[in-house]
């Protein structure tokens, strides 16, 4: 089971391009939502012998980032009204360039580190910092407030990766804790992307710009 | 105990969420406030005999930092729920149902924080703090309030997903050295000198940053002047005294464990640098700020400087930090509710439209004025003696550049804040500025005076109990020989 591993983590990897450099919304919630798929089917692998906590877990984890949020932003999505295109404030190319760049870093980075010997040569540690980053960079360069919530997600899923390392312990009260409150965090976030766009008649956040010194 | 600590606020939640009237769902607020204050003060007061107040297989333990913040805690929101029926009663035009409720529902995730003892529990805690709270911003329903709430939500979620990512380094750093890896404080303060220490060092960083932003430390405290400035007085009392308190002690408790490891000594002097650092930014912002409850958020800043700094000091200063908790907290209370009071009289927070606050709100004029000289550090109130056994203790361990920063960056705060504290109470209200309908009642004057004089009473005399878990709490954090 463990030789699937790489495999899974290389195309987790590979989403975060396309979530990256792909122009229309709907297409960086289907990235995402894939992403979140893979990642709620990554224990398994890591660990052959699972239990039914862990099968709760791979549940929990699928339902909520393959499924219940993005459809949520979808749903948000519609109910707001909201002009299909990303709308970056660094272009498609530049971004995907830093992405790369971070995803180099993030791999030689991970060599320094000084990892148990059980995970020297995963690509677990690697493809979760390079998720982070990826993360960052949407959260930073994208002006419409659904596409932060979108790099938020993936900030998520690159620390839920690094936290598979520790999957024995992190308890599950804490692991569900977690979920939950991802979820009730795009949750409320899309109530507030409601009445954004209700105000302003768009969710860029270039609107957002009244309260300064 | 603990979970009726835990339970009680929620329930209230509930039932204020259900009370369908909008004029008397209010009063539920210093109801629910009072039952949790004596539900807090049995449990920190308990003879020192009694058992342990814990839950959850030792997941949530009641230690003497969390008597502390918790004690605290529910006194602050006990004053400030006696201030919003009135409050509440002058903004009937709104429905209130959401605020009534969310505020039980924060006081309980913050009841939860100092109940913590792991790691990860703390973290869903915290985030689930930062959710609830945030509608509550929102309460004015424009624009600007919009802004300040998405900011806020933004900010402190990416925050506190970074203290997940620190939290996570924190437990590899014990599997790494081989031992079990574990998120329980108890474990990890044993564990702490075994740690491995790039990993430990890490961990710190990211927690501090994490937990930093959530309690608002420069120069991640972008959130904190459109939050403090959009919410209402009575939510930005709770926001600098409670939710900052809270993030507070959870750099606390990473402290506990970074004191035992091998970064002892790094972790302080960041510490130290982070602490001045916000005081600094906080002395850049407050001089020439227009926008008077804009200000009180860079005070909030520089106060949160201030507790870290302490710590990182040292020695007596620890016990100066943990003071500084409770008096900025309290004289808090008093800024933002007098502050309220004259944005309610005046319709506007501006130094432009707003003058002469001592003729047209003689009392929140007043108590404005005696609450700025209290934040600022004169005798004879809490702050002031908080301040000073910090400086003392930086000057008694020969950190003279340490204090001579203190003490200049106070300075720079104190003229700065003077400037503009001084022309909303002083001179005559402006012709453009017509009268509100809003003016010093008892309902919204007596809680603020209820503040004062506990901020006063702390400065004059600081009760035995107090002392004890005062002391309780620093042993805590003073290094162990």
């Amino acid at each position: 089971m463990v030789q699937f591993l790489d495999p899974l983590l290389i195309m987790a990897l590979a989403l975060n391009f396309v979530a990256l450099g792909v122009s229309r919304i709907r297409a960086v919630i289907n990235a995402v939502a894939l992403q979140g798929l893979l990642l709620g089917f990554i224990p398994l692998f890591i660990h052959p012998s699972i239990d039914i906590r862990g099968i709760v877990l791979v549940g929990v984890t699928i339902a909520l980032k393959g499924i219940v949020i993005p459809a949520f932003l979808v749903h948000a999505m519609r109910g707001a009204n909201i002009q299909h295109e990303v709308s970056p404030v660094l272009n498609f190319m530049s971004s995907l360039l830093l992405a790369a760049v971070g995803t180099g870093l993030a791999i030689a980075f991970s060599y320094t580190l000084p990892l148990a010997d059980e995970h020297t040569n995963s690509l677990l540690v690697p493809v979760a910092l390079s998720t982070v980053w990826a993360g960052f960079l949407m959260l930073t360069t994208r002006k419409k407030a659904i596409m932060q919530v979108l790099g938020y997600l993936l900030l998520e899923n690159g620390i839920f990766l690094f936290g598979l390392l520790l999957l024995d312990a992190i308890p599950f009260l804490v692991e569900v804790g977690v979920l939950l409150d991802l979820f009730t965090a795009v949750f409320v976030m899309g109530i507030i992307i409601y009445h954004i766009s209700r105000e302003f008649a768009s969710i860029s956040t270039e609107h957002l710009s009244e309260l300064k010194e | 105990m603990a979970y009726l600590l835990l339970g009680f606020p929620l329930l209230m939640a509930a039932a204020t969420f259900a009370v369908p009237s909008n004029r008397w769902r209010p009063w539920m607020l210093p109801l629910g406030a009072l039952g949790q204050l004596c539900l807090a003060m049995s449990a920190v007061f308990a003879p020192s005999t009694a058992e342990p107040i814990e839950g959850l297989g030792g997941w949530l333990l009641l230690d003497a930092l969390g008597k502390l913040v918790l004690g605290f805690l529910a006194v602050l929101f006990f004053l400030l729920s006696l201030y919003a029926p009135g409050y509440l009663a002058f903004r009937s035009d709104r429905s209130n149902r959401v605020i009534c409720a969310n505020l039980f529902a924060s006081l309980s995730m913050m009841t939860l924080v100092t109940l913590s003892h792991h790691l990860g529990l703390m973290w869903v805690a915290m985030e689930a703090m930062t959710l609830v709270s945030a509608p509550s911003i929102y309460f004015n329903h424009n624009a600007r309030s919009l802004e300040a709430t998405w900011k806020y939500l933004l900010v402190g979620s990416v925050g506190i997903a970074l203290a997940l990512l620190g939290s996570f380094f924190l437990a590899y750093s014990s599997l790494k050295a081989g031992r079990e890896s574990t998120l329980m404080f108890d474990q990890l303060i044993k564990d702490a000198p075994f740690l491995s220490p790039p990993w430990l060092h890490a961990a710190f960083v990211l927690l501090f940053v994490g937990y930093g932003t959530k309690m608002g430390l420069a120069p991640m405290h972008t959130w904190k002047p459109d939050a403090y400035g959009e919410a209402p007085g009575m939510v930005g009392a709770i926001f600098a005294g409670g939710v900052t308190s809270c993030a507070f002690l959870a750099l606390l408790r990473i402290y506990q464990i970074c004191q035992n490891g091998p970064e002892a000594d790094a972790a302080r002097q960041i510490m130290v640098f982070m602490g001045l650092l916000s005081m600094g930014f906080a002395a850049v912002f407050v001089v020439r700020q227009r926008d008077f409850k804009r200000m009180l958020a860079y005070s909030s800043v520089e106060h949160m400087g201030i507790l870290i700094l302490g710590i990182g000091i040292g020695g007596n200063a620890i016990y100066g930090a943990l003071l500084h908790l409770v008096n900025n907290g309290l004289t808090k209370g008093v800024m933002f509710l007098s502050a309220g009071n004259i944005h309610r009289a005046y319709g506007s927070k501006l130094t432009d439209d707003v003058r002469g606050a001592m003729q047209r709100v003689p009392l929140s004029g007043a108590l404005f004025l005696t609450g700025f000289l209290a934040i600022t550090g004169s005798p004879p109130f809490g702050p002031f003696i908080s301040e000073f056994t910090i400086v003392n203790a930086a000057i008694g361990s020969g950190q003279y550049l340490v204090a001579g920063l203190f003490l200049g960056l106070l300075g720079i705060v104190f003229v700065g804040m003077g400037v503009t504290v001084l022309s909303v109470v002083q001179g005559k209200p402006l012709e453009g500025t017509p009268a509100t309908g809003f003016y010093d009642s008892a309902s919204t004057c007596a809680p603020i005076l209820l503040f004062l004089s506990l901020v006063l009473m702390l400065g004059l005399y600081i009760p035995r109990p107090l002392e004890m878990l005062l002391r309780d709490a620093a042993a805590l954090l003073e290094v162990k020989p």
